[in-house]
């Protein structure tokens, strides 16, 4: 009876030793966590939720040292799918961070341009192409819009353009159904 | 006709209204002053401008190359001088423009050279190709390139090659009329794609309220050196979608999230093979086609239509009438209500539809869905069309998928039984457009993502390589300074070293200093150069004091 508990104590040491050598051992680099939220956050990269980026905000989440709702360009329905994941009640977009706008990208007056290089410098996704004392060109198709080269430029020479609708971006809205009334029932 | 015939689940069957336009005899639309040709009039990437303003061009020449590999190439419709490559009302339901070209044309429909195509000495790649830029697309609706449907692929050779001849939309009967009337060069068509595709077993369905359509076609085919199966089928809509004409014809199903020619199966319209007999034994590109133009009209008709005519013109033509509410391209059931009547007729054109309050009266307001179940019994893809609707509408896309929305071919069976009058198609179809935006959406913050990660890790890589060039640098001053006759005699300590090496480094930035100082500095009035010597003064004390603790810190 002793030798069998023993045995199965011995058992339970061998295995927590093996399992707590391996969790050093075997530490997967980032926090999976982290990686979730990370995928939910719009990777605009604007700093406006008072991070240096999506992922440190993502990692602050996961770690329980930041809110859910203080990424403007996500909007509610990011909050909403960051409380989803989570396991939280929703809450309102905490607009001190800013509120969310209409999706644009930036757009440089290539005439007034003085190919200072400070907005190459500061765009967080490499989306500005463009040499010293050259005139600088914004990549629309990799610009998120986060509006972080406008302070920098000395001839405040970049706008932020919102994307118009054409076809290829057009969408089905929602069906504006009026749905009549029927007495005793709300459920549509 | 001796070949068993199989069944689909579901569909309906609404008043046909053919008898309105197929009686009266094909004729051509006169070719109008100004062409509109919108350079998107295919699935797939839109063609890219060849022509500019002023340009002259020729009937049939090209003037938009296509642009990749699910692509087609659109051509000038008639002679003239392009006057615009702008952004134009087209025909889609949001009223949006697209790049158009504009063309003045000159009356003399001057054609550009063009000949004929010896398919069977072609490669078939280069046949494909040539295709491609005679810009032939499926006529049936969906305007898929032609040139890419008629690749077998890896799999060599496609055996079952099924021509649809269906047409089960109500009021349409453009592919009735080119039955009847071009039967031959249909089949013409059918043998190059037979010849592309390597199909053994060619079976052409068209829906038993055609017999006229049906006794060209069994002529045609007796005269054809290959066999073609003319196959009668029951008329039910929507019989002539591709599915559930392969379903009818071969018993098979496509299984969902499937190609038909993953189980060994093409289908093209009958259009697209006529199409496909102009172009390789004439020459000539897709620059016009057969449009029904019915409903509230006074001669309702098929009309050989320029791609590019404005549909007001063949309304006219068709006779306009007082009371008109609205006008669909293509069908009662799946055509799409157009914004203006300037938009040119397109590829995609099958027919123009004009309504009437007295032919379409309006719907009643949407009660409550009541669980009937109706749409389900009516639904040709076999989906729970009323569950679909509450996942769209409650905006539960990832419910709505695992119910298959992809898989309904928005055919309209379920809003058209539906008793509560919900208009349920318009929902998958808000659903659908909302699901790709968001892969889209993700899409693109995956690339900011990763573009992101790639501007750290340079910035990184940067950081690091300037460190070590530092250090290399360090390293040799300080080999250099231990090599210089030191003035202890003893070997200099790594302490002593590095701060000979700050000492150094002081001298020479003040050196510099002093040699850059600016020239305002020079000559001051003895007030202001004692306040300057005060402020150095007090630096210097809060530099000393910041040191202190270092150096403690060092000590023990
Ligand atoms: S606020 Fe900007 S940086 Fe912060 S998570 Fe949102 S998009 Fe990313
Ligand atoms: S910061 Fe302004 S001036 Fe400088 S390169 Fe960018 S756009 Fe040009
Ligand atoms: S037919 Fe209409 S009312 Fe009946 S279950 Fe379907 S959606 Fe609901
Ligand atoms: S529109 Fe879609 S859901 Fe409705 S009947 Fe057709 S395939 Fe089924």
């Amino acid at each position: 009876m002793l030798a069998a508990i023993l045995v199965m104590a011995g058992i339970a040491v061998a295995i927590g030793l093996a399992l707590g050598w391996s969790a050093i051992r075997f530490k997967v680099e980032g926090n999976p966590l982290a990686e979730k939220i990370d995928a939910i956050l719009p990777q605009t990269q604007c700093g406006q939720c008072g991070f240096l980026g999506c992922r440190p905000y993502a990692e602050a989440i996961a770690k329980g040292e930041a809110d859910i709702n203080l990424c403007p360009p996500g909007g509610e329905e990011g909050v909403k799918k960051l409380a989803d994941l989570l396991g939280v009640e929703p809450k309102p977009l905490d607009e001190t961070h800013g509120a969310p706008k209409p999706k644009s990208v930036a757009f440089i007056d290539e005439q007034t341009c003085i190919g200072c290089t400070l907005c190459i410098q500061a765009c967080p996704v490499d989306a500005i192409s463009g040499a010293a004392k050259q005139m600088h060109t914004i990549i629309a198709a990799e610009c998120t819009g986060c509006e972080l080269c406008l302070p920098p430029c000395p001839v405040d020479c970049i706008t932020m353009v919102p994307i118009a609708e054409d076809l290829p971006h057009w969408k089905w809205k929602h069906p504006v159904v009026m749905l009549k009334q029927v007495s005793g029932d709300s459920s549509a | 006709m001796s070949r068993e015939l199989f069944k689909f689940k579901g569909g309906v069957h609404p008043p046909e209204h053919k008898a309105e336009s197929n009686a009266r005899p094909v004729r051509a639309a006169p070719l109008p002053k100004k062409l509109v040709i919108p350079l998107r009039q295919h699935i797939g990437s839109p063609a890219k401008p060849l022509v500019s303003v002023g340009d002259r061009v020729l009937k049939g020449q090209m003037i938009g190359e296509a642009d990749g590999t699910i692509s087609a190439a659109v051509h000038a419709s008639s002679s003239g001088i392009v006057s615009a490559v702008d952004q134009q009302p087209v025909p889609h339901i949001s009223g949006l423009p697209d790049l158009c070209i504009s063309i003045e044309t000159d009356g003399r429909d001057e054609w550009v050279e063009h000949r004929p195509l010896d398919y069977r000495a072609l490669a078939p790649a280069d046949l494909r190709i040539r295709l491609r830029d005679l810009g032939l697309a499926g006529l049936g609706g969906a305007v898929f390139p032609s040139a890419v449907k008629l690749d077998p692929g890896a799999a060599q050779h496609c055996p079952t090659l099924i021509i649809n001849g269906g047409e089960c939309e109500p009021w349409i009967t453009c592919d009735d009329v080119l039955m009847r009337t071009r039967a031959d060069e249909i089949l013409q068509g059918v043998a190059i794609m037979r010849h592309l595709l390597g199909s053994t077993e060619i079976l052409v369905g068209i829906e038993d309220n055609k017999p006229e359509a049906i006794a060209a076609m069994q002529a045609a085919a007796a005269r054809m050196d290959f066999a073609a199966e003319i196959m009668v089928v029951p008329a039910r809509y929507p019989g002539g979608g591709a599915k559930q004409m392969i379903q009818v014809l071969t018993g098979r199903e496509v299984p969902s999230g499937k190609l038909s020619t993953d189980i060994g199966i093409q289908v093209f319209n009958v259009g697209t093979a006529y199409a496909l007999a102009r172009a390789v034994h004439h020459g000539e590109p897709l620059i016009s086609r057969l449009v029904t133009v019915t409903g509230h009209v006074l001669r309702p008709q098929n009309f050989e239509v320029l791609i590019g005519t404005p549909m007001h013109a063949l309304i006219t033509l068709a006779g306009d009438r007082d009371g008109t509410t609205g006008v669909l391209m293509g069908g009662p059931m799946m055509g799409m209500p157009m914004p203006n009547l300037d938009v040119p007729v397109v590829k995609a054109t099958n027919c123009i539809l004009v309504q009437s309050a007295e032919l379409f009266p309006p719907l009643p307001k949407a009660l409550p869905c009541i669980r009937c179940t109706r749409c389900a019994d009516a639904c040709p893809a076999e989906l729970q069309p009323q569950e679909l609707f509450r996942f769209a509408k409650a905006g539960d896309f990832g419910r709505a998928q695992e119910y298959h929305l992809f898989d309904c071919i928005e055919c309209g069976c379920c809003s058209y039984v539906c008793p509560s009058h919900i208009p349920l198609v318009d929902f998958y179809r808000y659903a659908k457009s909302e699901i790709w935006t968001r892969e889209k959406d993700k899409r693109a913050a995956d690339l900011a993502r990763e573009r992101h990660e790639f501007r750290q890790f340079r910035q990184e890589r940067e950081k690091k390589e300037k460190a070590e060039k530092l250090a290399a640098k360090a390293q040799a001053k300080r080999a250099e300074l231990a090599a210089a006759p030191d003035a202890g005699g003893a070997a200099p300590s790594e302490a002593d070293a590095k701060k000979a090496l700050i000492a150094a480094a002081l001298a020479r930035a003040q050196a510099k200093k002093a040699e850059t100082a600016p020239k305002n500095t020079d000559h001051l009035p003895p007030g202001t150069q004692r306040e300057i010597e005060e402020i150095e003064a007090r630096r210097a004390k809060i530099r000393e004091l910041a040191r202190q603790p270092l150096e403690s810190d060092e000590k023990p």
